[in-house]
């Protein structure tokens, strides 16, 4: 499939930033504040507005209300997507919003961070007969969109807990898994005690994502979205292995879900690495930049590079270059074709200006008093099926090189306990570990893509089965 | 180039579009527009008799229902004939066929049902020159409460009646218009023709009332809270048109008598058909009123198209020619067996047809075929009823293929028996025995 076809049936049109109205500060180096306010305002609002109530009548009535919808089984959470429309058409969002959020109760993210150009828009059947899918990811946002609202303004909740079980659940890790999977359990009548690492909830949808994906601190509000069915009590800043241990949750607790994420990140294994400032991991920079106040305090290299080829490289090639670097770089060391990162990402990243080059492996950093100066790359190739460096070196001159090239699993808490295979937890269809007593889902094991919804139905599908093993 | 030029009674227009009596024709303002626009005639907006004006409400006047993407499929009207002072209507009627002579100039009256009224009025309608009328027997709100519009065309006698004084007290050609509010059309029609109508014309709106609404608990529009039923037009009501102009074009006593077809014409295709049903014109309301006036034009050059390709020269060259084709259920061909038939390269796998006909009709398509999401028709149990076909949002994909040879797999039976129908089916009790 190439780019080009991609994004022209893609309903989805990726956003460009327009050029800086006041002039960019090209100094070199790394600092903060190239560009006017007005700038960082453009580039870090809302890449895909929401729709208007017109357009979203107009949008519903396309939808041919299929048979065993496609969509729908394009759903790593099975939303009933048809149905949700239909009500959006007879203006139901409350009820369009319910319907997704009994399937998905992160839908609000979803519908901003789903990569639905593979995934429901890809099978909607319009897509095959005119090239336009249904713009499904913006519908469930209007309809999840006006349920939030109503719950916050109202301090209401669409779901109701069933009657107490009694029993006590500990979730580890407040990120899409370990939320979806709370709000279930809570949903099932039980108690949970969910903990997390960080200072705040959300995992990866408060940390990892692009800002513009989710503005207006969309993240924390769907945060006490989901916390407000009740039932559910966070902890913060309680690590795995420091402060929580699994041994002591499975004896306090009735159940354990992990929605550990991959706590740590692949290094580059190169020297001057964690030494030479300008080198850092590109995850942490859209941390910084998605906790930063004011996006202005937030300082990006003049000429970055994001060495790897997912979705993380792509959020961070792309804010980089909407924080006012010159020129950003994305190298990656097999083809187009190999890149995590989905098309639209990858087209996303070109519209605003990332250069991307294929075939490239780092091979070495150069320092000039103690500052990253350039990075060097190897020009790779496919040779007997195996990836081959050619020998040819291109240099980039480079004062910021931000790393995206795979996160880890942390799990020295449970090495000898558990099964952990390839880097990943190993689980069954329900989310069972091989540890009795311990459910895992999200991007710590290997069910599905690392994908947001894959790790909301992780939670949901490990609720469903605790519930089940605990009433057994 | 096709010649769309009319010829109704001695009414020429130089096209068959004319615009109904309705809120389209109720001033000069709006008719000369139209006329600009390139309609054929008009139909000016029911006059009643002097006196003081008719009031309308001043609340909601019309009402619909919308298909997707809030198209109008539907309006309903409570307004009632002019409020305008009957001497301007008069004036600006003369005005404008002085203008416009080569325009149809039709006026619709309602007056009460006595003899003297109609008199009165016909005398006065005369003078404006225009070129006929047309007696308003269809309106079946707001004047038929007080015994005009449908009340008269619901009692064919009425119908007769007043018929008869225009013809004997006017030298206009006179149409009827028919309220499609009653149980057979014929009769209405048969009337008009018996008190020497030249023409009728049909339908008139139907009693409907678009919506409740869920707040107010009350009839949706509604005035101050309370609604009353309006006429319903637009393009729903076409196939309600189509069929009562086709009953009155193949009754025995009625055929012949020439028709100006109303309702829910929208397109030149809407208009062939209605032609092609024997129509001399067409009259249109609810396009108008949901496009505007332009539309005319996509009317002109269709029909004008349509008859090039087809090689109809003029409007006769088809009016009426699909008339002997329309007939009673029972001299359908029962031996005539079509096959739903799926193009799989259009198919866009939205699966409708399988569960149309699953949950309601005959199992007869499948959703999965070795395993794959495909659509195909089971010929063993499908019975060619076609709702696959309407269900489907891709045109032509799904096709009926008639069946000629060889043996139908869900009944049996030989594809190639030739014309057989009910009235001599062995399953029909009155069924004509042959000759023993």
């Amino acid at each position: 499939m190439s780019l080009s076809t991609v994004t022209s049936t893609s309903s989805r049109q990726a956003g460009s930033v327009s050029p800086p109205q006041s002039g960019t500060n090209s100094a070199g180096g790394i600092i903060a504040g190239r560009l006017s306010a007005q700038d960082y305002a453009a580039g870090f609002a809302d890449i895909h507005p929401a729709l208007s109530k017109h357009e979203a009548f107009v949008e519903a009535d396309r939808c041919y209300f299929c048979f065993d919808a496609p969509c729908q089984k394009a759903c790593p959470t099975s939303i009933d997507i048809p149905l949700f429309i239909r009500q959006i058409s007879t203006n139901n969002d409350l009820g369009s919003a319910h319907t997704i959020l009994d399937a998905n109760i992160m839908g609000g993210m979803c519908a901003r961070v789903c990569p639905t150009e593979t995934l429901c828009e890809e099978a909607c059947v319009r897509e095959a007969a005119e090239g336009k899918p249904v713009k499904i990811g913006l519908l469930q946002r209007h309809a999840v969109d006006a349920m939030m609202a109503q719950a916050q303004a109202h301090k209401t909740h669409p779901f109701k807990r069933a009657a107490a079980s009694g029993k006590k659940v500990a979730v580890v890790g407040a990120g899409p898994a370990g939320l979806s999977a709370a709000h279930r359990l809570s949903q099932l009548g039980h108690d949970v005690a969910l903990f997390d690492a960080r200072e705040k909830l959300g995992g990866l949808n408060e940390y990892g994502i692009a800002a513009y994906k989710a503005p207006d601190n969309f993240a924390q509000k769907e945060v006490d979205f989901v916390l407000g069915i009740g039932g559910i009590t966070p902890t913060l800043n309680k690590k795995l292995g420091k402060g929580i241990h699994l041994d002591t949750l499975r004896r306090d607790f009735d159940a354990v879900f992990l929605g550990i994420g991959l706590a740590s990140v692949n290094t580059l294994g190169l020297s001057g690495e964690g030494k030479l400032a300008g080198v850092r991991e590109a995850i942490d920079f859209i941390a910084d930049l998605r906790q930063a106040q004011n996006l202005a305090t937030v300082p990006v290299g003049s000429h970055v590079v994001v060495v790897g080829g997912g979705m993380t490289a792509v959020d961070a090639a792309v804010q980089a270059k909407r924080l006012g670097a010159l020129s950003v770089t994305i190298a990656y060391r097999r083809g187009p074709a190999d890149m995590k990162a989905s098309a639209y990402e990858q087209e996303l990243a070109k519209i605003n200006g990332v250069i991307i080059r294929h075939w490239l492996k780092p091979v070495r950093l150069h320092g000039n008093t103690g500052a990253v100066s350039a990075i060097s790359f190897e020009s790779t190739a496919m040779i007997d099926g195996k990836l081959t460096g050619t020998g040819q070196i291109t240099k980039f001159a480079s004062d910021m090189v931000l790393t995206a090239i795979g996160q880890i699993l942390v799990s020295d808490d449970f090495n000898e306990a558990m099964t952990v295979r390839d880097g990943k937890i190993v689980v069954d269809s329900a989310r069972a570990t091989s540890l009795h007593g311990v459910w895992a889902g999200g991007d710590c094991t290997a069910t599905g893509e690392d994908l947001t919804v894959s790790a909301v139905e992780d939670g949901k599908q490990a609720a469903l089965a605790i519930d089940r093993a605990l009433r057994a | 180039m096709a010649d769309l030029r009319s010829n109704f009674l001695g009414i020429k227009s130089p096209n068959p579009f004319w615009l109904a009596s309705a809120p389209p024709t109720d001033r000069e303002v709006n008719v000369t527009r139209a006329f600009k626009a390139g309609w054929g005639g008009v139909v000016w907006k029911t006059l009643g008799e002097e006196g003081l004006p008719v009031v309308n409400v001043s609340g909601p006047r019309y009402g619909a229902i919308h298909s997707g993407d809030r198209r109008l499929i539907g309006l309903n009207n409570i307004e009632l004939i002019t409020d305008r002072p009957l001497d301007i209507n008069l004036r600006e009627i003369k005005q404008v066929k002085r203008a416009w002579p080569d325009r149809a100039m039709v006026v619709s009256l309602m007056v009460p049902c006595e003899e003297d009224a109609w008199k009165k009025i016909l005398k006065s309608v005369e003078d404006t020159e225009c070129d006929g009328i047309e007696l308003n027997f269809g309106c079946p709100h707001g004047m038929s409460e007080r015994g005009m519009g449908a009340a008269v065309g619901q009692v064919p006698e009425y119908i007769e009646m007043v018929a008869r004084w225009c013809k004997q007290n006017s030298r206009l050609p006179v149409i009827v218009k028919l309220t499609p509010n009653i149980t057979d059309i014929r009769h209405a029609a048969r009337a008009a023709k018996r008190g020497g109508a030249d023409a009728v014309s049909l339908i008139n709106t139907i009693n409907s009332i678009m919506s409740v609404d869920l707040d107010m608990m009350a009839p949706s529009p509604h005035v101050d809270g309370k609604g009353s039923h309006g006429g319903y037009c637009g393009p729903a009501v076409k196939p309600i048109a189509l069929n009562m102009v086709t009953e009155i074009a193949r009754d025995t006593e009625t055929k012949g008598l020439p028709i100006s077809a109303i309702g829910g014409i929208t397109t030149w295709r809407d208009a062939a058909e209605f032609m092609a049903m024997s129509a001399g014109t067409v009259q249109v309301c609810t396009a108008a009123m949901t496009y505007g006036f332009r539309i005319v034009e996509e009317m002109k050059s269709g029909l004008s198209d349509w008859m090039d390709a087809k090689g109809y020269q003029t409007l006769e060259g088809f009016r009426g020619r699909a008339v002997g084709n329309a007939t009673d259920w029972q001299y359908l061909n029962l031996n005539y067996v079509v096959k739903a038939r799926i193009d799989q390269d259009l198919c866009i796998k939205c699966g409708r047809c399988h569960i149309v006909c699953e949950d309601t009709s005959h199992q007869a398509i499948t959703n999965l075929v070795d395993g794959a999401r495909k659509f195909e028709v089971i010929d063993a149990e499908c019975v060619g009823c076609n709702l696959c076909v309407n269900v489907c949002p891709v045109e032509n994909c799904i096709t009926l293929v008639q069946q000629t040879s060889g043996i139908d797999p869900r009944t049996g039976l030989e594809n190639d028996r030739g014309y057989a129908n009910w009235t001599s089916h062995p399953n029909n009790p009155s069924a004509v025995k042959a000759a023993e």
